[in-house]
């Protein structure tokens, strides 16, 4: 699944969620995908926390509109009333990454009300020099004290339906996922786990499906920067036998 | 041009349904109230949430006597979605026993997984097996991927009334069906272009 990074109304993509660089129009790129009819799209507002703003409604509204597969929204959740809105003018599911740290509750109470189903806890980690992982807030801004591993397992227990695993190490550099974090994560849950961040080519999403163990991969540079498409991908991990959804369905 | 009552009984987002009924040919009428209904040539009964508080907003806002009367007796084509098909069950037990419309005979009933490759909920794309022909399967090929998102499953009676399965903790029912009664368990409106497919046949029973 395509992921999309926005700040105001610009698609972007950094590096080591840094150096952001200026892709696009936000909107035009929902659209394309919904042609292309990729599998499910994530959409995520890179500075509303740290502008402290809530998730823009209408624009969140907008994207819907054209987009007629599963869509998940981020940034700026801080409350339920975030959430009921975000569901309310037609996300799919919402992720919760900052507040997910500051306000575990808010998970719970996602989950209680709308379902485990359609909260997202999505988990940006770094290695640190000790070798030791640790989960960052606030883009990657912030860090937190707290072991990927374990906060999974937290969320899992509060309630949360999935995990976007990125590694901001990786984040745009095309080296491939960190499949031994990913693979540590999905042994310590049961819900599906999206690994995300890194990938290069089509044998990066192989190996973290494979050795990660990964439900399912998410990537935005390879798609923005090169001629890699979400189809392509499926072709070739296909070939891998993994099992994959066939767009256009006319394969038979 | 058929005139979709979308029965809004505040289970979240319906702007998904109307705008693919829109896209499907239909005009959609989001409901206000029970007698809305009453002038729609279909019906779908969107949802999201557990049953037992679905059931319980459903019964609130009046709409189960106004559905028992259009769909049980004026026999208006009706099409559950999701929670939407769950409620044609006799009983829900999320959390708690729950009675349904009881249309269907039926439990709602919790995924039980086989392996550690089933995960619950039951998130993503899932293929269907047509068991039964249906107007409602018009170009639906078996294998055909569709958008589900759901931990509890349809747990039919009567084999007669499933209309497609899906592979997933042993098989379930994705669809059922009996007379002018449907229910998809996946989401048309997120499913492209299969998706629609079933609800431009859905528009034309």
């Amino acid at each position: 699944m395509p992921t999309m990074l926005y700040k105001n109304l610009t698609l972007v993509k950094g590096v080591g969620f840094d150096s952001w660089r200026r892709v696009g129009s936000i909107m035009q790129q929902v659209k394309v995908y919904n042609l292309r009819e990729v599998d499910e799209l994530v959409v995520l507002d890179i500075t509303a926390t740290q502008e402290e703003r809530t998730p823009d409604f209408r624009l969140v509204d907008d994207f819907a509109d054209e987009c007629f597969m599963p869509l998940t929204v981020g940034g700026g959740i801080t409350k339920i009333d975030d959430i009921r809105l975000l569901l309310q003018v037609g996300a799919d599911k919402v992720a919760i990454n900052s507040a997910a740290v500051a306000k575990p509750n808010l998970i719970a109470e996602g989950a209680r009300l709308f379902g485990s189903q359609c909260i997202v806890v999505s988990i940006d980690f770094k290695k640190r020099t000790d070798g030791r992982y640790e989960v960052y807030t606030h883009s990657g801004t912030k860090p937190t004290g707290l072991d990927p591993v374990e906060f999974a397992r937290e969320v899992e227990a509060l309630g949360a339906g999935e995990i976007l695993l990125t590694s901001i190490d990786r984040d745009g550099t095309f080296t491939g996922y960190d499949v031994e974090l990913t693979r540590c994560v999905v042994d310590e849950v049961k819900i599906p786990v999206i690994a995300s961040g890194g990938a290069g080519n089509y044998q990066h999403m192989i190996d973290v499906i494979q050795n990660g163990r990964a439900s399912a991969v998410a990537a935005a540079s390879i798609f923005h920067f090169t001629e890699c498409t979400p189809n392509e991908a499926k072709k070739a991990l296909e070939q891998s036998s993994i099992v994959v959804r066939h767009p256009n369905q006319e394969y038979r | 041009m058929p005139l979709v009552g979308i029965v809004d009984y505040g289970a979240g987002n319906l702007d998904s349904v109307a705008r693919a009924v829109e896209y499907c040919g239909g005009k959609p009428l989001v409901t206000e109230t029970p007698k809305d209904l009453r002038t729609a040539t279909h019906i779908i009964l969107p949802g999201v949430g557990s049953f037992a508080v679905g059931m319980k907003n459903l019964r609130m806002r009046g709409y189960e006597d106004e559905l028992n009367e259009q769909v049980r007796v004026k026999k208006v084509p009706f099409l559950g979605i999701c929670l939407g098909m769950q409620f044609l069950a006799t009983l829900g037990t999320e959390p708690v026993d729950t009675p349904g419309l009881g249309w269907i005979n039926g439990k709602v009933i919790r995924f039980i997984t086989s392996s550690s490759d089933e995960k619950v909920p039951h998130m993503g794309w899932n293929s269907v097996e047509p068991v039964k022909a249906s107007t409602l399967l018009n170009g639906i090929e078996a294998g055909k991927d569709f958008y589900f998102v759901h931990s509890y499953h349809f747990a039919a009676n009567n084999p007669a009334d499933i209309l497609m399965t899906t592979p997933y903790c042993g098989g379930f029912a994705s669809a059922v069906a009996r007379e002018n009664i449907f229910g998809v368990q996946f989401h048309p409106e997120k499913s492209q272009k299969a998706g629609f497919q079933i609800l431009k046949n859905f528009l034309a029973f």
